[in-house]
């Protein structure tokens, strides 16, 4: 169990020298605290597998250093670091029984033969792989043995964290949903540090206390899920998260108004210290723009379709060029494609460059 | 869905029947047909019944005895060549790099031995290991170390091993190269994740993994060893004695040494036996591993 810290941790696939922008993890410094479940959440491709085989020790790092509670382990090896590492794809030992496998990283670090015993009979019990622990693991099916590769990360007790690669890509829907609240049982239990790679937003609000959505190489924002939700530091998180996604416009902003379409919105913070040169855009999220018949005061916008989840209804609409998703009040129905859009100016963020300008 | 019934389908059958009949049915049945004649020349023949089959299986008798005794350095021949090519072969596909140039270059160097024809081979080390001209035997001979193959039996065993190995280990390793090269990377991450030493990640992983292709190794060198032929008549022509002559050796000396084609014809069809047995029993445990593997590889997609 560690704090672990990344300094300026950076990892290129085509040499030190190459150009940075070609690295597939940017420079990163950040804390993962100690006893956290973190969800790494981005698309494919994004460096989310490079940063946990970094932090694995699968991977030594271009640049940077790792600290495990300040101690610089960035070129120990995978064993020395004490780290639990679950893949994508199950991997088990095909001539152990379920029993030895789980028994297998606790033999291989000469734990007692009592203590091995009593972690596996636990963890068996927690993942119901109690009635399995005699069987030849080879003839399972992919789920159980997905089991077995979790079972394999959560046997070890001192483990520094636990670290997830996406490990419930090959199993069924149902079951997921099972496997993944049994994992947040056992992160309470067990109070081990976490740390869940996935693409799957709805994986990652409902797993981790705390979510770190990278884009292209970089950690864009880290935070729980209401501030992620709230207050998107990048309009990548402001899009990727949330379905629909955050809308983006560009705008012009000065002091207290935005201009959007020879359309005035009215802001609740100052934005007087904007940089000179930079792409400016406002991000509202759907939930927070009311479709309104059109009037005075309001942005005007044609409604295109409407879609209708259950419990909210969401009106896809046109300003100007750019789309749109906006809420439709219950009990509201448009006459007609014109409709005008009700911002509440709490919830409208400004953003520079794609990135979050606060402000005063 | 109805089957057409067309009886001319037969005559597409036919020409492959033809062929199998010529190449293979019709010489067989001669074989069976010597089997239990007997001849003095002169194209006479005498019907002998099984009775070339009961000297055979009787070591008491002269062909019982020549017969037992070539099985016996047969089966020792092909014991030691395996338990010496097997690990040697995973002991060299292991230390094979994984990557880069140097893997076409280890797999060329690797495939040369394969590629020279048997006599050739035989050839090479009948002269390599002359005392007079040949590197082995005279460096041996001058370390004092006494070697010649030519009058010496154990000297000729090792002789005719060692060509064997030389031979046929690459073949060992370029299939338990192809095995290694097919485990998923994620199994070494695992092991490292898993502390797993050097010796557990072979014996947990590589070794299951390579299960299949060690089969078929066993199998092949298996059947190529007990039907060796050229290799050893060229350097040792049997000898010394008769410490090297192996069944097919003693074979051809039968048939053509001696002309005795009843005798040669019952034992080419016990040999024959001998080996689609030992083929059936592989097939066997091939088909089973394979039926009770396939669900898993099929589940891990």
């Amino acid at each position: 169990m560690a704090r672990i810290d990344l300094v300026d941790l950076a990892q290129s696939y085509h040499g030190n020298d190459a150009d940075i922008e070609s690295f597939a993890l940017k420079p990163v410094t950040m804390t993962w605290r100690q006893g956290g479940a973190y969800a790494l959440l981005g698309p494919s491709g994004c460096g989310k597998t490079t940063l946990l085989n970094l932090i694995s020790g699968i991977l030594t790092p271009s640049r940077g250093k790792i600290l495990f509670d300040g101690a610089d382990i960035t070129k120990a090896s995978t064993r020395q670091r004490n780290i639990a590492q679950v893949f994508q794809f199950p991997v088990i030992y095909d001539t152990m029984t379920v029993g030895e496998n789980l028994a297998f990283p606790l033999k291989n670090r000469g734990v007692p033969r009592a203590e091995i015993d009593k972690r596996v009979a636990e963890i068996a019990r927690l993942l119901d792989l109690t009635p399995d622990l005699n069987r030849k693991a080879t003839g399972l099916t992919a789920d159980a043995k997905q089991k077995i590769s979790l079972g394999r990360g959560l046997v070890r007790s001192d483990v520094a964290a636990v670290l997830f690669d996406e490990p419930l890509t090959v199993i069924d829907p149902e079951l997921k949903w099972q496997l993944r609240s049994k994992l947040k049982a056992l992160h309470r239990e067990l109070d081990l540090t976490m740390i869940y790679v996935t693409h799957d937003q709805t994986e990652a609000l409902t797993f981790a206390d705390t979510v770190v959505v990278m884009h292209d190489g970089r950690v864009v924002q880290s935070g729980t899920p209401a501030e992620l939700f709230d207050k998107p530091a990048h309009t990548f998180v402001g899009y990727f998260i949330g379905s629909p996604g955050m809308n983006i416009l560009s705008a012009e902003v000065k002091g207290r108004e935005a201009r959007i379409a020879g359309h005035t919105l009215q802001l609740s913070r100052s934005y007087d210290t904007l940089p000179a040169g930079a792409k400016i855009e406002i991000g509202v999220r759907p939930e927070f723009v009311d479709v309104a018949q059109p009037g005075p005061g309001l942005l005007d916008a044609n409604i295109e379709r409407v879609d209708d989840l259950g419990r909210i209804r969401f009106a896809r609409v046109r300003v100007g060029d750019a789309k749109f998703a906006a809420r439709l009040p219950a009990g509201f129905s448009p006459s007609g494609s014109a409709i005008g859009l009700k911002f509440n100016p709490a919830n409208v963020h400004v953003y520079a460059d794609s990135r979050l300008v606060e402000g005063a | 869905m109805d089957k057409t019934i067309n009886n001319k389908a037969w005559f597409l059958v036919l020409p492959v029947f033809l062929l199998v009949a010529f190449s293979a049915i019709l010489p067989l049945m001669t074989v069976v047909n010597y089997s239990m004649q007997d001849t003095f020349g002169n194209n006479q023949f005498f019907w002998n019944g099984v009775g070339w089959f009961k000297e055979l299986l009787d070591p008491s008798t002269d062909l019982g005895g020549r017969f037992l005794a070539s099985l016996w350095r047969n089966l020792i021949f092909s014991g030691v060549i395996l338990s010496l090519e097997v690990p040697l072969g995973i002991l060299v596909a292991l230390s094979m790099p994984r990557g880069g140039w140097t893997v076409a270059l280890c797999l060329v160097v690797l495939a040369l031995p394969l590629l020279i024809p048997w006599n050739v081979v035989g050839t090479i080390w009948q002269i390599f290991g002359r005392e007079d001209i040949g590197l082995l035997g005279y460096a041996l001979n001058r370390a004092g170390i006494s070697y010649n193959y030519v009058s010496n039996n154990l000297d000729a065993w090792f002789t005719v091993i060692l060509m064997d190995v030389w031979h046929w280990t690459s073949l060992v390793a370029l299939l338990c190269y192809a095995g290694l090269k097919s485990i998923p990377d994620a199994y070494y991450q695992a092991a490292q994740i898993d502390g797993a030493s050097r010796w557990a990640v072979f014996t947990a992983i590589q070794l299951p993994k390579m299960h299949r292709v060690l089969l078929i190794a066993v199998l092949l060198r298996f059947m190529d060893s007990f039907m060796i032929y050229t290799e050893p008549f060229v350097v040792t022509g049997g000898g010394p004695g008769n410490s090297t002559t192996f069944i097919s050796i003693e074979l051809v000396k039968i048939a053509l040494g001696q002309f005795d084609l009843g005798k040669a014809a019952a034992l080419s069809l016990v040999y024959n036996l001998i080996i689609l047995i030992v083929c059936w029993v592989f097939y066997t445990i091939m088909t089973n591993a394979g039926a009770e593997r396939r669900p898993v590889e099929g589940g891990a997609q």
